[in-house]
């Protein structure tokens, strides 16, 4: 009873806590907190998508940076189209809208995450593993080489995209609209894993033997399953280059993947809200580690080594032992 | 009468190993009929292949005398076919009530289904509470897979498996690393399921088999030597040379 209730009133908490950040950050003077906290949210949904295929359904695909990126470049290179004023194809037309470019970016991620899971499920294992960093690296070398986009450089989009009514140019109003997406973002998220959906995924991650035993076709649960994960990293790339107003080739790089994956296991694979805790954990690390040393990569490096370790179950897990619940 | 399973010619290959060679095998309605046949005999190797885990070289296999030959194992399954694993194979995480549920919940049909929490659904928490009382597990439902006996992961098997409501059941030595008292149970079981489902019966225990079997297949190097009844397969020489003697000189 004592956990049923204590849950709900810890997530109003945070809640609170985030919707109050950005006065209190400008209060106290630490304006930058506003920011680090819209890319800790942004990252936060890209790694939950992350972990609905890696630890719900047991899948490790080491190249969902491929959909950040491709949420991104949607973002990009309608702007680009919108700014010049000529449509993309002959015939699609550019924009700067933000009710219009996310969801196309979740529509272009969704179906390229169908196109490569598709293909990649075939497999299982090291070879999933190997062939989705391959997909996203062929995807990597694609943009580096398209000049039209920026090649190497990336695309610049000199203003986010506009919400009719608030001021996208305010870094405040990105930060709220970024916390209203990632709620609803995590309660569909919460729907789904608790759904015979879900259910079926979380079976398969525990035995594919046994799934097929009572009459389930697998193939077409986890491609749905990573369908709906490449969509989710999709709405995070656009997300980011939005509030960067810069898309690149960084993005779809592998090393993102796997800072993707370092901040699902940081947080707690498997876990609903873990993947966001990791995903601050990670970029509150990087900013203070970055701040002392050029190498903060050997620092964050110790610390995933001891969660890895000893906390079994990441930084979710060791907060509830702590708390002493069960994990 | 049509059998509820038929197999014709069934071969498998590994490599140079005949696996499983030219296997002729009929269970009839309301029939439990027994494989029995030394370690390594391809006793496995056969459900295997009946389920389309494994696919075979030749052979047909009829279900009710619908081919089932090239039909993929979830198809099998929704046509009525079932089975039980030697070495348990359930889901670890789930309680015993969630690894009966989502098998009557993938019976219902397919699970696009993304927003109803499906641990508040409670036709499906209800008929597997049915099923888990059924096998005897009913007092066991809330508790994690992780955490049941040997003997009681063997009953939620069966449980799970007639959860798919099979005509045809394949039990991979049910009887496997149970006690004397968990094996008398689950004979008891077996016996009074035999109204509802035919059996493929596949064990090591001679009492279990003759407790249970209308009929017994002796399997001896992928290749059935012997069918017959209880009676006919005790006094049947080539049977005690290749399988009953040589058992009872080991034990």
């Amino acid at each position: 009873m004592e956990k049923t209730l204590k849950r709900p009133v810890l997530l109003a908490g945070v809640l609170i806590a985030l919707i109050a950040l950005p006065t209190v950050a400008d209060t106290t003077g630490y304006a930058a907190l506003t920011s680090l906290a819209t890319r800790v949210l942004i990252y936060g949904i890209a790694a939950a998508s992350l972990n609905f295929v890696l630890g719900y359904g047991g899948m490790v695909s080491f190249g969902h940076a491929a959909f950040f990126g491709i949420g991104g470049y949607v973002v990009g290179i309608l702007y680009q189209h919108y700014s010049l004023g000529e449509p993309l194809f002959g015939f699609i037309p550019g924009t700067n809208q933000l009710l219009i470019t996310i969801p196309v970016a979740l529509v272009v991620s969704g179906l390229m995450a169908a196109l490569i899971g598709a293909l990649s499920l075939r497999t299982g294992g090291v070879q999933f593993i190997m062939i989705t960093l391959a997909f996203a690296q062929m995807l990597f070398f694609l943009f580096v080489s398209l000049k039209t986009y920026g090649g190497d450089d990336g695309l610049i989009i000199r203003r986010a995209n506009e919400l009719p009514g608030l001021n996208m140019r305010d870094k405040q109003t990105v930060y709220y609209v970024c916390l209203a997406i990632t709620v609803a973002f995590f309660f569909i998220l919460w729907r789904i894993v608790n759904s015979r959906f879900g259910n079926v995924i979380v079976g398969l991650r525990q035995s594919e033997k046994r799934m097929a035993a009572i009459g389930l076709p697998a193939y077409r649960y986890k491609l749905m399953a990573f369908v709906i994960s490449g969509m989710g990293c999709g709405l995070a790339g656009a997300l980011m280059a939005n509030f960067l107003r810069y898309a690149s080739p960084d993005m779809i790089h592998w090393t993102k993947s796997g800072e993707l994956m370092v901040m699902v296991i940081l947080g707690g694979v498997g876990t609903l809200f873990g993947p966001l805790l990791g995903a601050a954990v990670f970029i509150v690390l990087e900013s203070i580690l970055a701040s002392w040393t050029e190498n903060w990569q050997l620092g964050l490096g110790l610390i995933l080594l001891f969660v890895v370790l000893y906390t079994q179950g990441g930084v979710q897990g060791l907060g509830s032992r702590l708390l002493g619940r069960r994990a | 009468m049509t059998p509820v399973l038929n197999v014709k010619g069934m071969v498998k290959r590994f490599g140079g190993l005949l696996a499983t060679d030219h296997v002729d095998i009929t269970v009839n309605p309301g029939e439990i009929h027994a494989l029995i046949g030394p370690n390594g005999a391809g006793k496995t190797t056969l459900i295997s292949q009946l389920m389309g885990e494994l696919r075979q070289n030749e052979g047909t296999i009829e279900l009710d005398g619908v081919p089932i030959t090239s039909l993929p194992t979830a198809k099998r399954v929704s046509m009525g076919l079932a089975r039980t694993f030697q070495i348990t194979c359930l889901l670890p995480d789930y309680t015993v009530l969630d690894n009966v549920a989502i098998a009557i919940q993938v019976r219902q049909g397919h699970s696009f289904r993304f927003w109803g929490n499906v641990r508040h659904a409670q036709e499906l928490r209800q008929s597997a509470r049915g099923f888990l009382d059924a096998v005897g597990l009913g007092d066991r439902a809330g508790e994690l897979v992780a955490n049941l006996s040997h003997g009681e992961q063997k009953q939620l098997e069966l449980a799970v498996a007639l959860a798919t409501k099979p005509r045809l059941l394949l039990l991979d030595e049910p009887m496997a690393g149970l006690g004397h008292v968990e094996s008398q149970q689950m004979i008891e079981m077996l016996r009074g399921l035999r109204n509802q489902v035919s059996m493929l019966l596949v064990e090591h225990d001679m009492e279990a088999v003759f407790a249970l079997a209308d009929r017994i297949s002796v399997l001896v190097y992928g290749r059935i030597i012997a069918t017959g009844t209880v009676d006919e397969i005790r006094d049947n020489p080539e049977v005690r040379t290749a399988y009953l003697g040589e058992g009872d000189e080991l034990c």
